[in-house]
């Protein structure tokens, strides 16, 4: 029958709209998924390749060579030179901004008149690029027009500070503007935590007679023990990114003093046509953030499921 | 001890509290310094501060600086100071903020509403990208830019800046529309509502917040990007930042400070305002982006 017929179609038209309306969310996401995969994934296991080919100026994946990039790497002094810097700025870098930070946060916790100003003076220099940071201390530290000349003029003649111009100290004026860019933001997530904090706890610490030092000593600052997780997760992984403060404010000067791997990477693949060499230095910067980045999402999801 | 005392039980002199305030203020100072020097000196004539003290006053008080730095300064060989670069960077900056975080809140809706077997396993992929060092993916990105012949193009950095993007913006999404009641959304679809009319007419609608949040995330890592711009942008195309380095990094002539610091003012003043007008979200950006899933 005609009816029979008609009832039909729109059962399976019904049909073909539900499966696809079963599929679209996976449509939709599939885009940004293959885009993922490609740029993300694809890019790693491109330069990958590159790190065991002869590359120069351009890829060449018909040369392999093995690990000789790797071994050049681990003999090139400059490369000694990057990770040496490395340490330095990483470890300078957390512990101070972590140190100010909690510091600043604790502090700022007290019941401060002015709270609402002084939080935001304290974290603007995260709004601003690294090249704006980079650029204004670069001529404040300059001796010629910067703090030596200023303290010169007001008439310490015999004050000296040359530290960007000096290839042993350069390395000290990157962590400077570093901290004062990053340090108001671990503040602030400080802050959240101590806002977090239980009042009861601290109530119960004082009837017990604890000063304030012991509490925060004892109590309160133990209890930050996430907060510096976060803290040092964010810290390490902006410090081997770092690339543009560098760029700014030293170019990786004096000579080769304040190179870092991300400079490294850069200067040998573009300045100096090392492709090969250039890609393996990026694999061991992504194997150091991996490093860093992995156990903690790990612990993270694992203290998810748990929860 | 009074009970009306809620946020805070710790207690301390007077003399302590002068203390605390003074080092508070000292602070404040050392994160100020670094403005204040910008500011003052873009407004006085190069030999003030080539003779004078970088931290008082202009005696002359002069905006030459500012235009200069604005439409005349040589920036690589053109004397066409930062405009047309400003302008590269709205334009960089505009269509790859909209479409990373149009994408991130279907993204979101997708993973939190519409889960199905392996969504998780895409999900922890993608929150992955957001840690990776772009040193890894300069090279196939230039390779891949060329092929498609967008080398040197704000459309490339455009496209770039999306893609590195995306990783963020589906967290956000994701993390806010986690928390977004599911029978809401299952009341629509009893409703008739459909995939997209659910996601216009029940989640957008309510996702101001974590919107805002998103741009201004996109919009401050993308202004203020350096090395995605140094990497595929030829002398047309440079952001903002990538020609202030060029600007005070030149070798050449004589190093015009107060242009350099005028100029470091204006590559700052977007993503500054942006900080003044929505401080509350700035932070809540920052602190979704840092202390992730």
């Amino acid at each position: 029958m005609l009816d029979d017929q008609t009832s039909k179609q729109t059962f399976t038209r019904v049909l073909a709209r539900r499966r696809f309306a079963d599929i679209l969310p996976k449509l939709v996401l599939a885009p940004s998924f293959a885009i993922t995969l490609v740029f993300v994934y694809g890019f790693i296991l491109f330069t990958g390749a590159l790190s065991l080919t002869g590359s120069k100026l351009l890829p060449d994946l018909t040369k392999w060579v093995g690990l000789t990039n790797y071994e050049r790497l681990f003999d090139h002094p400059n490369w000694w030179i990057s990770l040496g810097n490395l340490a330095i700025f990483t470890c300078l870098y957390i512990t101070i901004c972590s140190v100010l930070g909690l510091a600043l946060a604790i502090l700022l916790d007290q019941k401060i008149r002015g709270e609402g100003v002084l939080r935001p003076i304290y974290l603007y220099p995260m709004a601003l690029s690294f090249i704006v940071t980079g650029v204004a201390w670069k001529w404040f530290l300059d001796p010629g027009i910067g703090l030596e000349h200023v303290m010169k003029l007001w008439g310490f003649e015999s004050f000296s500070f040359r530290w960007i111009k000096d290839s042993q100290f350069a390395i000290y004026t990157i962590v400077i503007a570093a901290i004062w860019q990053s340090s108001g933001f671990v503040m602030a997530m400080f802050l959240a935590g101590l806002r977090g904090v239980d009042n009861e706890i601290i109530k119960a610490a004082q009837i017990d007679g604890a000063s304030n030092w012991t509490l925060y000593r004892r109590i309160i600052i133990p209890m930050m023990t996430p907060v510096f997780l976060s803290a040092f997760v964010v810290l390490a992984h902006l410090a081997i990114k770092s690339y543009d403060l560098v760029v700014a404010m030293t170019d990786g000067g004096p000579g080769t003093a304040t190179w870092t791997p991300a400079l490294f990477m850069q200067k040998f693949t573009f300045g100096r046509n090392e492709m090969g060499m250039g890609s393996a230095s990026a694999i061991i910067m992504l194997m150091m953030v991996a490093a860093v980045i992995v156990p903690y999402l790990y612990s993270e999801l694992a203290k998810k499921k748990s929860s | 001890m009074s009970s009306s005392q809620s946020q805070q039980a710790v207690k301390m002199g007077f003399a302590t509290r002068l203390l605390v305030y003074g080092i508070l203020l000292i602070v404040a100072i050392f994160y100020l310094l670094p403005l204040y020097i910008m500011i003052v000196n873009s407004l006085k004539p190069l030999v003030e501060i080539q003779q004078g003290n970088m931290l008082s006053l202009p005696h002359e008080w002069t905006v030459a600086a500012w235009s200069s730095a604005w439409s005349t300064a040589q920036i690589g060989v053109e004397p066409t100071g930062l405009k047309p670069y400003f302008l590269n960077s709205l334009l960089m900056v505009v269509p790859a903020v909209f479409i990373a975080t149009m994408l991130g809140a279907l993204n979101g809706y997708v993973l939190t509403k519409w889960r199905f077997r392996g969504s998780e396993i895409i999900f922890a992929m993608m929150l992955l990208s957001c840690f990776i060092p772009f040193q890894i993916v300069i090279i196939p990105s230039a390779r891949l830019l060329g092929l498609a012949g967008l080398s040197g193009t704000i459309a490339g950095l455009v496209a770039i800046h999306t893609v590195y993007g995306l990783g963020f913006t589906t967290l956000f999404f994701r993390n806010f529309y986690e928390a977004f009641p599911t029978e809401l959304v299952r009341a629509a679809q009893m409703d008739g509502a459909r995939f997209f009319q659910t996601f216009w007419r029940i989640l957008l609608p309510n996702s101001g917040p974590i919107i805002v949040v998103t741009v201004i995330w996109q919009f401050t890592n993308i202004w203020n990007d350096f090395l995605f711009g140094a990497s595929f942008s030829d002398a047309d195309s440079q952001p903002m930042t990538v020609a202030l380095n060029n600007l005070v990094n030149s070798s050449t002539g004589v190093k015009e400070y107060n242009v350099h610091f005028a100029g470091a003012i204006l590559a700052a003043l977007p993503t500054l305002l942006v900080y003044i007008l929505s401080g509350r979200y700035f932070v809540r950006g920052l602190m979704a982006g840092s202390v992730k899933g």
